[in-house]
């Protein structure tokens, strides 16, 4: 084999590992994700029960209960519109979960219409709000409030 | 004058860039003649502008530790009862901060560079130094114009607005400035494989040049990943090690790309093979480092790491990333074609494993870049997904399987040419291994299949990586192959934590009430009490908690909720106990109600994970691995060049002897 050969098939198996390895993603990709709903969305076309999926709104204020067993909380979750979705969660809430306040939930969705979470995400500090949440109305608000009170401190 | 100096220093910094672009720009088109009047400038350019560089970096440096709040980089970052420890470290703890780190490191390895390195022919020297110049040029201007980190407050501030808790860690003062040598290390690698490839001149002297600054900007990128691992594992109190977050993944795509790079330039310097897939892999690995800045400076992504969202930085950013990566692809195809092929080799040989390997971890680093740009992608069409572990780890592992295998017989097999069979036995011992711990592991429990895997790659390749020290006199080994064998190593100890990690990790949330005991694996864990407390910039509730394994004494644990004031935010802090097989991790969260005796319960929740320290013993292994290589190859490559030195003096002195004679003679 010439050395122009062996550069070719190098090339070429270089290439079919890269396309190989592109497509299995694509297709992983359009199986795996987890896709993101509002409660709307959840109300309007909810997705398979059971699917990972992941839900962003507000922490309606006054929904918020610890169960008996001391670790099983149970609130709801708003939207822009009238749409609720009451979510349980097992385990320690993230530092930063307050009634009226955004958070994701990730999970499914189950049979009873609850959202099971098992994991959630808040706000990771006062300037950080998860992307998903941009845009909600209530933190529109909070952030014209946050940019006139900037410059005064 | 603080912010001032520190001003001036950059904008000087960035004119010297410009000097470096030219005059190794003019100097190359020069050709030999009258080179020295053109090109004397671009070495003391480069190391001064590492100087100017450094110099504007201590006056932010100094700016934080004395809380000036008249910067307003640090009113909105700093707060005068801060520590003093992360005051320091709060300097990089921000957009501006963490961007000036960079351009200082940047700069300092261009001044390293052109101020070191003697072995390079003259041109290619000057090509290098131009395009660092450039790239540096790029990141001056982004700096100046878009994130000046020295714009001053109309009116000081009364006092600073304060740094995110989460980072008020010793880890903020590792992480970050180790990760920005590795990103920028390979800044430089990029710039001498354009220089190569420009002067033609891509041999494997060249390649002994650019190894170390590979193997140096890796070692960086290895602890910087494991040190920024650890700290996501500990401070954020959610038990996982990696999470694949974007930024996470924008740190592990250039790793990829440099482990790739640092094994295929060995190729070529030891058997001037491969000459144009190391030129494109130091592309690669550069054009990385970068997607991983643009991604993590520009806030496109949701991630923990997002300082500020920007889109002017971010198109900023991107404009760079299309300048220099477009560039550099224009020049590979014009020039790659003039690189002649490089020496041949047959497919079982130790070239052909690393061409293999080489092609796996590309495939990876494609995998984990689709990943990452998947969300981004469907954001266009607006849909809103994100991507994680049910992706990364199985679609990531079926190329990174066959890679571990054959990483574990790689380095048995002979240069150019070789055959299965004369390794037979050793392959036949390895291959035992492997089915010897999957096939009872896989049988005794229900264990997911890809732990099980990896613990069987694990102890295959940690026999593995010691093989090619058989039948040698280990006294004789040279240095950078111990290095070799303690990084392939290291990479099986790695492997072995995280398969326990994910195979054995037991966990237990529950509410208790003080003088109540619950229980994970063969621990009993105990809460004694819930107290208040105060740190010198927080409040907190710290629980003593008792954990007790099996019939031993308890051992205390404190974990605590803790309340920061400025800026107001509440982080929790895991409490550890590290035993030699595990850890066991610790976190409070809230009440719970009352128990049904009227006490006040706490919600626990305690993971115990065997053998978890095991995956950052393994990053540190992999790590002092590439020092090792470092210190070999630099050390050997320096006798060799100056045993030459001694056979041209004294070919000289021969010489200059009989010309003696002759003359005599005559």
């Amino acid at each position: 084999m010439k050395a122009k050969h062996q550069r070719l098939s190098l090339v070429v198996l270089a290439l079919v590992a890269i396309i190989a390895a592109g497509l299995i993603a694509t297709w992983a990709l359009r199986n795996q994700a987890n896709y993101f709903y509002l409660p709307e969305q959840i109300a309007a076309e909810p997705p398979a029960v059971g699917q990972a999926v992941r839900l962003g709104g507000m922490v309606q204020p006054g929904s918020l209960a610890t169960e008996a067993d001391g670790i099983t909380v149970a609130f709801v979750v708003t939207g822009n519109k009238a749409s609720e979705v009451p979510v349980r969660y097992s385990g320690i809430l993230p530092d930063l979960f307050v009634e009226g306040s955004g958070v994701v939930a990730e999970g499914s969705l189950q049979a009873d219409g609850t959202f099971l979470a098992t994991n959630l995400l808040a706000k990771h500090d006062e300037n950080y709000v998860p992307k998903e949440l941009e845009g909600l109305e209530q933190h529109q608000a909070a952030d014209s409030v946050a940019e006139t009170t900037v410059g005064l401190d | 004058m603080i912010a001032e100096i520190g001003l001036a220093a950059l904008w000087l910094a960035a004119a010297l860039a410009v000097l470096q672009l030219a005059s190794g720009a003019l100097a190359l088109r020069a050709g030999d003649q009258e080179a020295s009047l053109l090109a004397m400038y671009a070495r003391p350019a480069a190391v001064v502008q590492a100087l100017l560089a450094t110099l504007a970096f201590a006056m932010l440096l100094w700016a934080f530790a004395i809380t000036d709040l008249s910067i307003k980089l640090v009113a909105t970052n700093s707060h005068s009862l801060k520590p003093f420890l992360y005051k320091i470290t709060g300097t990089w703890g921000n957009h501006e901060g963490s961007m000036l780190l960079w351009v200082a490191v940047l700069a300092l390895s261009g001044g390293l560079l052109a101020g070191a390195e003697r072995r390079l022919p003259e041109n290619t020297m000057h090509a290098t130094l131009a395009v660092q110049g450039f790239v540096a040029l790029g990141f001056y201007a982004f700096l100046l114009l878009s994130s000046n980190p020295f714009e001053r407050l109309p009116t000081p501030a009364a006092e600073g607005v304060g740094l995110n808790p989460l980072l008020q860690d010793i880890g903020l003062a590792l992480h970050p400035p180790t990760l920005y040598v590795g990103y920028v290390g390979l800044s430089v690698a990029f710039s001498l494989a354009m220089g190569a490839l420009i002067t033609r001149q891509v041999t494997p002297e060249f390649a002994r040049v650019m190894r170390p600054w590979v193997l140096g900007a890796w070692v960086f990128l290895t602890l910087g990943i494991t040190a920024g691992s650890y700290w996501a594992y500990y401070e954020l109190g959610w038990g996982g090690w990696w999470f694949w977050d974007p930024v996470e993944n924008a740190s592990l795509m250039p790793w990829l790309a440099a482990t790739a790079l640092l094994h295929s330039v060995s190729v070529l310097a030891a058997r001037d093979a491969l000459r144009t897939w190391t030129i494109m892999l130091g592309v690669l690995a550069f054009s990385m480092s970068m997607l991983g800045t643009f991604l993590v400076r520009s806030g496109v992504l949701t991630s923990v790491h997002a300082f500020a969202v920007d889109p002017e930085r971010g198109t900023f950013i991107l404009m760079l990333l299309a300048v220099y990566i477009g560039g550099a692809l224009a020049i590979f195809a014009i020039r790659a074609s003039s690189v002649a092929e490089g020496k041949r080799f047959s497919a079982s040989s130790r070239e052909g494993a690393l061409v293999f390997n080489n092609v796996m971890l590309s495939a990876i680093l494609a995998i984990v870049l689709l990943g990452t740009l998947y969300p981004l992608l469907t954001e266009a069409f607006d849909v809103r997904v994100s991507v994680g572990p049910p992706y990364f780890n199985p679609v990531g592992a079926i190329f990174a399987i066959p890679m571990f295998m054959v990483m574990a017989v790689g380095p048995l097999l002979r240069w150019k040419n070789d055959s299965a069979k004369r390794i037979k036995l050793e392959l036949v011992i390895v291959g035992a291994i492997l089915v010897a711990i999957v096939g009872p592991v896989a049988m005794l429990g229900k264990y997911p299949i890809l732990p099980v895997l990896g613990l069987g790659l694990a102890a295959a390749l940690a026999v593995a990586a010691f093989v090619p020290l058989r039948g040698r006199k280990v006294t004789r080994v040279p240095v950078a192959t111990w290095g070799m064998v303690l990084a392939h190593f290291g990479v099986a100890v790695s492997l072995f934590g995280m398969a326990c990690e994910s195979a054995f990790t037991q966990e237990k949330l529950a509410a208790v009430a003080p003088g109540d005991s619950t229980s994970v694996g063969e621990w009993t864990i105990a809460l004694d009490s819930v107290d208040p407390i105060a740190g010198p910039n927080w409040t907190a509730l710290e629980a003593r908690v008792l954990a007790t394994r099996g019939e031993g004494g308890p051992v205390v644990l404190t974990p605590q909720a803790r309340s920061f004031w400025a800026p107001s935010q509440a982080t929790s802090e895991a409490a550890l106990l590290t035993q030699w097989d595990g850890q066991l991790y610790a976190v409070i969260g809230t009440t719970a109600g009352e128990a049904p005796d009227g006490t006040q319960r706490w919600q626990l929740r305690i993971w115990w994970k065997p053998f978890v320290t095991f995956i950052w013993y393994g990053g540190l292994l992999i790590g002092l691995g590439g020092i090792l290589a470092i210190i070999g190859r630099l050390g050997s490559d320096l006798r060799r060049r100056s045993a030459m030195r001694r056979v041209a003096e004294r070919r000289a002195d021969i010489a200059e002897l009989a010309a003696a004679e002759q003359a005599e003679a005559v």
